[in-house]
């Protein structure tokens, strides 16, 4: 890939691809809709496909959704940071709260059968489901998720060019 | 685009085209009362047609999960129609696409409610 090379060539060049923005938000329903907007662009001019888009923004989405509602509990002092930083490799988005850090080990598993027919639930799952790495980190100041898509081919290319 | 619904009659069957989107506030919200709306007339067969439904988040699975148990709680039946891939991918691995009734065909569905 032509801007994979014009990555190599020097860092004068990263700014082709490269790609680093920080967004700090309210605690609103309406953060939520541009969380995922905002993922939604990101995603498509990165490359992504149609279906792998909507995994982005959908995983996001949910974040945001945690960060809001759970993390956040709609305080109006809170603010959500949502982070987006793009690589040659990879598509990195970071989402932030201020809320009392998620208790990973209350999270139960929505395959298990009990836990079907609940209504809520789903969140974290569908994250894990459409991204290629997820790291939760839950703090008493509040949770940071990181979202990971690999970016096609790259690592491959990258690899190839090294050799 | 919002969500938006309409109701029709089909042989004693209320069919809820749904379109738009099922999220997280509103959307969520114009489900729910749609269904709780039949079933306080009574309807309790009902067909959500999501064929025009554009996306739906965890909210929207589980606002679905709720008029699936609060219909049949009261001794109805709801069934899913037209599903776009989308939906349709998202209750593959969230294990529901085998919970509801779907249907691609409205006929056959309207017949399969006893």
């Amino acid at each position: 890939m032509g801007d994979v090379s014009g990555l190599r060539a020097g860092s004068q060049t990263l700014a082709m691809t490269e790609l680093r923005v920080s967004y700090t938000l309210d605690s609103t329903l309406e953060t939520v809709d541009n969380a995922e907007q905002t993922a939604s662009r990101i995603a498509t001019e990165t490359g992504f496909d149609e279906d792998e888009v909507m995994q982005i923004s959908m995983a996001v989405r949910e974040a945001a959704v945690n960060a809001v509602l759970h993390g956040n509990a709609y305080d109006p002092d809170k603010k959500v940071k949502l982070d987006f930083e793009r690589t040659s490799q990879d598509l990195v988005i970071t989402i932030r709260d201020q809320g009392k850090g998620l208790d990973l080990d209350k999270i139960p598993d929505p395959l298990a059968p009990e836990n079907l027919l609940k209504t809520s639930g789903r969140g974290i799952f569908l994250i894990r489901s459409f991204m290629d790495e997820v790291q939760i980190h839950p703090s008493m100041t509040g949770t940071e998720i990181k979202l990971v898509k690999h970016v096609h081919g790259t690592s491959e290319d990258v690899k190839e060019a090294s050799q | 685009m919002t969500m938006k619904t309409s109701t029709r009659q089909v042989d004693g069957v209320a069919i809820v085209d749904c379109s738009g989107r099922i999220t997280l506030g509103e959307g969520s919200v114009i489900l729910r009362d749609a269904v709780r709306e039949l079933l306080s007339k009574g309807q309790k067969k009902i067909l959500l047609n999501l064929g025009e439904v554009t996306y739906i988040d965890s909210s929207g699975i589980g606002e679905l999960v709720s008029a699936f148990t609060t219909v049949r709680n009261q001794g109805g039946e709801l069934k899913l129609l037209n599903l776009t891939k989308k939906v349709h991918d998202l209750l593959q691995i969230t294990k529901l696409y085998t919970v509801f009734d779907v249907r691609d065909d409205e006929a056959g569905a309207v017949k399969a409610f006893s």
